[in-house]
């Protein structure tokens, strides 16, 4: 295991379970044409610590949505991620709680900070999904509300007087919850992510992946990942918009071996080997959370976190919202603007 | 801004504060870029400010003072500094002062600024953009040369500075400053400052907020307008070679800041660029406001309700599409209707050329078939009559051989047949 810099005292624990996801380098790799060639130190390069300061005081925005039938983690999964209680668990419906007759959206938001830097981080819970005897359709109700997302930044950017910072509430990341059969996609699961796959980031998830063993997991893997791909089902990254060869075969990697990442989340610490790790306790042993022989949390975290987090933004941002921006500006012609209130002329952009 | 949000504590490390580190990366890989105005008359020393700045030899053709007015020449160069790769344009004033009239020297700067302005606000509107990869080329500073006549500020500077203060960030210096002694420069910067103020331009100050380089600032801040040498030239001083220019009193050092005030320029661009970049921002915004209330939109329509801006502009666009397709559609009328005519005509014209031709060969064919049937029907007349011939010396013959054949008598009854068949 390669450590990188230690940041705290658990970073130093965790370490030697967990490879650290190294620090990219910030030198990019290939050197850039040169036209005038600089003798001597000019103090350009002062323009990364400028970035750097403003970024750290404006701070940053990060919206998650987990969807998947209920009970398979999703709650459990997004705490472990962000190692805090930013979703509240629905410990099961109680007697008394009828289980909801559509999807529901609930958005939490929170704040939270390390190493000064500020992020809003919202998570978008979709209680309900798959959950009828019924599920037709139960994609609509997201698809409605990222939409609406892309509407409200669409009409605070058409402003005439504009706000400098636009709050955004697009979702930059959705986390799709594959329940660990280990047979093959259900319907509902192609179904969603055939038509979700091109409005929003989706980050396909094999759920629970403590019932399977690691051929199990692999084959399963395999299998998905195929039928994805015969499906015509793009998730991030996708392919098309690898910026750069350097981009490309980080990515490739992990498109063709690591996702969909097979992942367990807990919130609870054992005692395993003198130290203190997160796990699931059965009576055949303790699966440590990030301990990458046991599962691939870790690969998740740093991957949506530590690596690709700003590049989640940009995509949302320089493709998907751009994406809906053209065709609400091309479809609607003169017609009266969607508010989010009252969504009259929805189906149509549909 | 984060309204009705807790915040969370976290109990372990999450990663996140990688977050500066990727946008960098990302900006890094993208470029940066820096556009700078340069504004002076001709021969004030704009080009050599510019290359002393960079330290690179820009290189530029000196321009004449007769020109009839003023024009904006902009030059792009792609810098290279350690990992940061910046697209510097240099735009300068062509002909700037030279005119015996300047009352309106100021108007094409104006307008130069403003079509960037307005070249960004059209990629903005458009349906399908890419600003992401768009190249920003909306001025960033604006670097004002003074004259170094050591007095105060000509009415040209006044009238332009006053015109682009809304617009852009005015850094003025004084040009050529070597030519002004030590004492004279700090009457003559203060003389500047004053006029400024009592004319109400506002300048760019340096940011004081931050307390990382609020002092340096503030100390930086007294120093304007700086007083810049720029040289194109290089002399050997001991052992190295320096940008100079040479005098026979002394050599004026242009990196050494007791000479003159080009490294603090330098450093402050530098140190500032992004928050220059931020002040253009939102320059940019007001001129995009003037701009589309000026088109006619309002983000407040009548009766209050909210009136969008893509309404207006989605309606402005139909008609315009629309005047498209009705001329798109008379054109095309236009070009089947000449099209017809044009064919019409080569028909005839066609058909005039063959005719004869066709005549003829078919009068010949024509007679050929009429000859044709006339031997026809000449060979079945010789045929029947050869027929008829035939038939007749047939029959000659047949009656000759019965005469032959009825000679020996037979009785009473063959003379009665005799004088039957002599008599028929």
């Amino acid at each position: 295991p390669h450590a990188g810099p230690v940041e705290s005292k658990n970073e130093a624990a965790m370490s030697e379970l967990v490879p650290e996801a190294r620090q990219k380098p910030v030198v990019p790799m290939k050197p850039m044409g040169i036209n005038a060639s600089l003798l001597g130190y000019i103090g350009i390069d002062t323009i990364i610590e400028q970035m750097r300061k403003k970024t750290m005081k404006t701070g940053f925005d990060f919206n998650i949505m987990v969807v998947g039938q209920s009970g398979l983690g999703k709650s459990t999964l997004v705490n472990t991620l962000f190692k805090s209680q930013v979703s509240r668990k629905s410990s099961g419906w109680n007697r008394e709680e009828k289980i909801p007759k559509t999807v529901e959206i609930k958005a939490i938001g929170h704040v939270i900070e390390e190493g000064g830097v500020k992020m809003k981080l919202t998570v978008i819970d979709t209680p309900g999904f798959g959950d009828q005897i019924n599920n037709e359709n139960c994609w609509e109700p997201i698809e409605k509300y990222i939409n609406e997302q892309y509407e409200k930044f669409l009409k605070e950017e058409v402003n005439i007087a504009r706000k400098k910072r636009i709050p955004d509430t697009r979702v930059h990341c959705c986390l799709y919850f594959i329940s660990p059969t280990g047979h093959s996609l259900r319907p509902l699961d192609l179904e969603f992510m055939k038509h979700l796959s091109k409005v929003v980031n989706i980050i396909p998830v094999i759920a629970k992946a403590d019932t399977m063993t690691l051929e199990e997991k692999t084959e399963f893997k395999q299998r998905v990942r195929k039928e994805l791909e015969v499906n015509g089902i793009e998730f991030y990254p996708q392919k098309e918009f690898d910026e750069d060869l350097e981009d490309k075969t980080e990515n490739d990697k992990i498109r063709q071996e690591s996702m969909p990442f097979a992942v367990v989340g807990s919130d609870k610490e054992y005692q395993v080997n003198g130290k203190r790790v997160l796990g699931r306790k059965t009576p055949w042993g303790i699966i440590e959370v990030e301990n990458l022989n046991h599962c691939e949390f870790a690969l998740l975290r740093d991957f949506v976190i530590r690596t690709h987090l700003q590049d989640l933004k940009e995509v949302t941002h320089n493709i998907h919202y751009e994406t809906y921006r053209a065709k609400r500006l091309n479809d609607n012609g003169g017609l009266p603007p969607m508010t989010v209130e009252t969504e009259e002329n929805h189906e149509s952009n549909l | 801004q984060n309204v009705g949000c807790r915040t969370l504590s976290l109990s372990a490390h999450v990663g996140f504060d990688s977050l500066p580190d990727q946008l960098i990366r990302k900006s890094i890989k993208h470029g940066f870029c820096f556009n700078i105005l340069c504004i002076g008359e001709t021969g004030i020393g704009k080009s050599a400010l510019v290359s002393s700045l960079f330290n690179t030899n820009f290189e530029d053709s000196p321009s004449t003072h007769f020109l009839s007015n003023v024009r904006l020449r902009a030059q792009t160069f792609e810098l290279q500094e350690s990992n940061v790769l910046l697209k510097l344009t240099v735009v300068k004033t062509v002909g700037f002062g030279d005119q015996v009239n300047k009352a309106d020297s100021y108007q094409p700067i104006v307008d130069y600024i403003d079509a960037q302005f307005e070249a960004y606000l059209e990629e903005e509107l458009k349906i399908i953009r890419s600003l992401f990869s768009y190249h920003d080329t909306r001025i960033h500073v604006c670097l004002y040369f003074i004259s170094p006549t050591g007095r105060s500020l000509k009415t040209i500077d006044l009238l332009t500075m006053r015109s682009l203060d809304s617009k852009v960030n005015i850094i003025p210096v004084i040009g050529k400053a070597d030519s002004i002694s030590k004492t004279e420069l700090q009457e003559f910067k203060k003389k500047i400052m004053s006029e400024l103020v009592s004319n109400g331009i506002r300048i760019y100050q340096f940011p004081t907020d931050d307390e990382t380089v609020s002092e340096i600032n503030t100390i930086t801040n007294a120093y304007l307008p700086f007083a810049v040498v720029g040289s194109m030239e290089k002399v050997k001083i001991g052992d190295k070679m320096v940008r100079a220019r040479q005098y026979p009193w002394g050599i004026v050092k242009v990196e050494n800041e007791n000479h003159c005030d080009t490294i603090k320029l330098r450093r402050m661009l530098c140190t500032n660029m992004e928050d220059l970049k931020e002040k253009t921002r939102a320059y940019y915004e007001s001129y995009r406001r003037c701009r589309l209330e000026k088109l006619g939109c309002r983000d407040i329509g009548p009766e209050n309700k909210p009136v969008s801006l893509q309404e207006v502009i989605e309606a402005k666009r139909r008609e315009f599409c629309l005047e498209m397709e009705r001329e798109e559609e008379e054109i095309k009328q236009r070009f089947v209707q000449r099209v017809n005519e044009k064919a019409a005509v080569l028909e005839e014209a066609e058909q005039q050329a063959s005719m004869p031709v066709l005549t003829k060969s078919e009068c010949l064919m024509l007679m050929h078939q009429e000859e044709e049937l006339k031997l026809g029907e000449k060979k079945k007349l010789l045929e029947d009559e050869i027929a008829q011939f035939i038939e007749k010396k047939a029959i000659t013959e047949s009656i000759k051989s019965q005469v032959s054949v009825s000679t020996p008598v037979v009785s009473w009854k063959t003379q009665g047949l005799q004088k039957v068949s002599a008599d028929a």
